[in-house]
């Protein structure tokens, strides 16, 4: 099947944009995916290292508030803490801002999608006052960086992040008989866990109880704190070395090179080929995909040792990825990214700076439609399935956020016809053409294109 | 090109795409309902700790396996109630509070959220474990006779697998409001048409929205955009506060005085993995609110009521390191309401003895949670055997009638 330029920026994209041409060809995305990231620098968002300062300044002024012994010294700890979250708060304003300008005016939209499958792929969400912040920072860190580099350095680094850390448990694991331990402390099995069943192996993956204990016993020692970051203490790490999959890890001295060897061989494990390329078909291309497809992404995998570029280009240049038929329902990020972008939004229309405006207009509404963002409701992140979205009253949120955010968001809205032009190109479906003449307004047959399944699939 | 709302509506019915052809809009007869008996089932996710919410205090073994585990009321003798349920108390001297003990499904050793949560609302075996689509309260409703769009309901933003599947089961959030002008209705039913997913869902969605029951506004001839919009900012801020565990079983309620008989929604939060004497009483609140709110808005109905809490697993039998529990195996349910034989814990006691444990960590499962939950649907709904065995939970053996409800 031909490359097809509206079809690639529909399924592998951000959406059609009146304003930015599709791409050519699979080549010239892949050429942009490795290319310098120019979105990120044009709509720059924190890394986790740069603001761990002032989540540690947030942490210490929440703790002085608690300790203040006198009514003035609890006031002014009570100011303190809440000019430091009044910072935090308008930041994160951006930075969510900032992800939407990406998709909607991004050349490199893959690598938008890219980072939002993987973030997915190890999602870490942060819970509570302080971490809720880590969240897009932690991507644009670990994940990010990697999309189109190898599996085993993203594994490695979402590993290392104190939010990963801190969401599964790791930094209160500790080696029963670890001096850190005392004969008082003990292993959490958490991450160990969900690194062979959702990251590395899958579910249905060759290990037993037997290893998941012993990985968790390995990964004693990787930890954080909020003044220097990550960090390896061997006193908190199980003695001895440990069999994960029948291969031995680590000696009598705790090292995290033991622990970086083992993520290795479980990157490169058949296992975790397959589960990835399973999961990269299923998420762009259909929720029962082609075996085909799974097959030449598993091979492209193995074939790299887990090189992302070339599983990506294995993806893009599948003639089973370039069906027609659009098989899968976009999730509500995808879907109000690609509608922003259809909308030719631009940085002046988006209330940067004030949070409560941004959650009113974006965020709450994606909460409705089920996809609050940062907060899948597992660390197996969100559900793949279309019914899962498609669900009367997540419907309901999408229909009323098309229906009133647009004009919201743009004021002077376009033409209902000439919208239907820029959000699906010249291929619409008749009953959709018919529902952009009919509209009784600009506001609502605009919300009508968005809302239509030609929109919503991709 | 403008259209009358008129020949739109003509339109649209030579489509043979109408709002009136949707079952949820036909008035159902409450003569045509299956029973007079109201269920309500309530996932508990993230796996609740049994051993801490039905404390064996009796049991030599647990003050060792959970020194200072804090305040409990007695319940007969051997079992205490962790205090974060204290406000049930007196529904347990009433006889409408009662504690299953020591089950589980079949689900064991992996001991992952998903799956366990996977076989608890599909209601089938390990061996369906990855592949299962539809859940045991879906195939139950199916062998209900005169069960209708509204039987049966789930509530909340979640969509759950247990009421997924081929019998229809309605679906709300009550703060999902939808306003539209008539116009925008019919221009949406017309571009959903041919996508059978996107239009069930939107029938559904303005059916809903359309009753009084489901959204703030009804949509009427004069609603127009500036409404719409307005609707959003309503939804937005009412979902700004959170879906309340009182609004979900306030809205459950107001379902079951109609004619829906089986309801149910899930709360989270049972995840307890670390600080378990701060954490488990701040996910027990929930529940009490949601069980209390249903027996204060069902009014006589509560006599017909059986509320049932289930979860996936349950926690290991010793605290960790942290002050939590890891997943386990075996665990608690609870029945509440005033059709429920209550007032007694039901357990085959396995005893806490290290040699006792699941693995010499997890309490030891000595029963099937499916065959409590098959029981209550022959006990409710007059579901036969072969039935339950078969096709709600397959697999099942029911074993003995526990005599659940009364």
């Amino acid at each position: 099947m031909p490359f097809d330029p509206r079809l690639a920026e529909i399924r592998f994209g951000c959406g059609l944009s009146p304003r930015l041409a599709p791409p050519g060809s699979a080549a010239e995305m892949l050429a942009r995916l490795t290319g310098p990231d120019d979105a990120a620098a044009a709509y720059p968002i924190a890394r986790f290292s740069t603001i761990q300062p002032q989540l540690h300044a947030l942490q210490r002024a929440r703790r002085a508030r608690r300790k203040a012994k006198t009514d003035a010294a609890r006031r002014a700890a009570e100011d303190h803490y809440k000019d430091l979250r009044r910072t935090l708060r308008t930041d994160a304003a951006r930075w969510t801002g900032h992800t939407f300008l990406r998709r909607a005016l991004t050349r490199d939209a893959l690598r938008e999608r890219l980072t939002a499958f993987w973030a997915d792929h190890f999602t870490a969400r942060g819970v509570g006052q302080i971490w809720s912040f880590a969240h897009l920072p932690y991507i644009e860190e670990a994940i990010r960086p990697h999309v189109a580099g190898r599996f085993a350095d993203m594994l490695r680094a979402a590993v290392a992040q104190p939010l990963m850390l801190s969401y599964l448990d790791q930094y209160r694991s500790f080696g029963p008989n670890s001096p850190a331990a005392r004969g008082k402390r003990g292993l959490n099995e958490n991450l160990a866990r969900e690194m062979l069943e959702l990251h590395t192996l899958g579910a249905n993956g060759p290990y037993t109880q037997a290893d998941v204990r012993q990985m968790a016993e390995l990964l004693t020692g990787l930890t954080f704190d909020m003044k220097s970051g990550f960090a390896f203490r061997p006193d908190m790490a199980e003695p001895g070395a440990e069999t994960v999959l029948g291969i031995h890890y680590g000696g009598a001295d705790a090292r995290l090179a033991d622990i970086h060897a083992a993520l290795d061989d479980l990157a490169a494990h058949p296992a975790t080929a397959a589960h990835v390329a399973r999961k990269l078909a299923v998420h762009f291309v259909s929720d029962n995909p082609p075996p085909s497809l799974i097959r030449a992404l598993t091979l492209r995998y193995t074939e790299t040792a887990g090189d992302l570029a070339a599983v990506t280009d294995a993806l893009l240049t599948h003639p089973d990825a370039w069906s027609t038929e659009l098989r899968n329902v976009k999730q509500p990020v995808d879907f109000v990214g690609s509608a922003l972008r259809a909308l030719d939004l631009v940085p002046r229309h988006l209330p940067l700076s004030n949070l409560r405006r941004m959650q009113n207009l974006l965020l709450t509404p994606m909460a409705l439609m089920g996809q609050p963002m940062g907060a899948p409701p597992g660390p197996d992140g969100w559900p793949e399935d279309d019914p899962d979205w498609i669900t009367p009253q997540r419907l309901a949120a999408r229909l009323q956020w098309v229906m009133s955010a647009p004009f919201q968001l743009r004021r002077a809205l376009p033409r209902p016809e000439a919208f239907l032009i820029a959000a699906l190109g010249d291929s619409a479906p008749e009953p959709v053409k018919f529902a952009a003449r009919a509209a009784e307004s600009r506001a609502e047959g605009i919300g009508i294109i968005l809302a239509s399944p030609a929109f919503q699939r991709f | 090109m403008t259209l009358t709302r008129r020949q739109m509506l003509r339109r649209s019915a030579a489509l043979g795409c109408c709002l009136a052809a949707n079952p949820l809009v036909t008035p159902v007869t409450l003569a045509s309902a299956p029973s007079d008996n109201r269920l309500v089932v309530i996932i508990l996710r993230g796996g609740l700790d049994g051993l801490g919410l039905v404390q064996p205090r009796g049991d030599a073994g647990f003050a060792a396996l959970r020194p200072d585990s804090g305040a409990a009321l007695d319940l007969d003798g051997f079992f205490a109630l962790h205090d974060g349920l204290a406000s049930l108390h007196p529904l347990w001297q009433a006889g409408q509070l009662g504690f299953v003990h020591a089950v589980s499904t079949p689900y064991r050793d992996r001991r992952s959220h998903f799956d366990g949560q996977d076989m608890l609302e599909a209601g089938t075996g390990m061996d369906a474990l990855g592949r299962n689509r539809s859940g045991w309260l879906n195939r139950a409703l199916a062998h209900l006779p005169g069960a209708a769009s509204r039987t049966a309901y789930a509530i909340g933003r979640a969509d759950m697998l247990l009421t997924r599947g081929a019998a229809p089961v309605a679906n709300w959030a009550p703060d999902a409001a939808l306003t539209l002008s008539s116009q925008a209705e019919l221009l949406l039913e017309r571009v959903m048409h041919d996508d059978p997913l996107f239009r069930d869902a939107t029938l559904e969605a303005i059916a809903l929205s359309a009753t009084d029951l489901g959204g703030a506004m009804t949509a009427t001839d004069t609603t127009t955009s500036g409404d719409m919009m307005n609707a959003m900012s309503e939804s937005v801020r009412a979902a700004r506060t959170g879906t309340q565990p009182e609004t979900i079983a306030r809205f459950a309620a107001t379902q079951l005085r109609a004619e829906t008989r089986i309801a149910a929604f899930s709360l989270g939060g049972f995840d307890t993995h670390s600080r378990q004497e701060r954490n488990l009483p701040r996910a027990l609140g929930p529940l009490s609110t949601a069980i209390l709110t249903l027996q204060a808005e069902l009014g006589p109905l509560w006599a017909r009521t059986t509320i049932v809490a289930v979860t996936e697993f349950g926690r290991t039998a010793r605290l960790n390191g942290s002050g939590g529990t890891d997943h386990g195996t075996a665990g608690a349910m609870l029945l509440a309401g005033g059709a429920v034989r209550g007032g007694r814990v039901v357990a085959d006691w396995p005893g806490l003895a290290e040699a006792d444990l699941y693995q010499r960590r997890d309490l030891r499962p000595t029963r099937d949670l499916r065959a409590h939950l098959a029981w209550l649907l022959a006990g409710l709904y007059g579901l036969d055997r072969t039935t339950l065995e078969a096709e709600v939970f397959p697999g099942l053996d029911m074993g003995t009638d526990p005599r659940l409800i009364l």
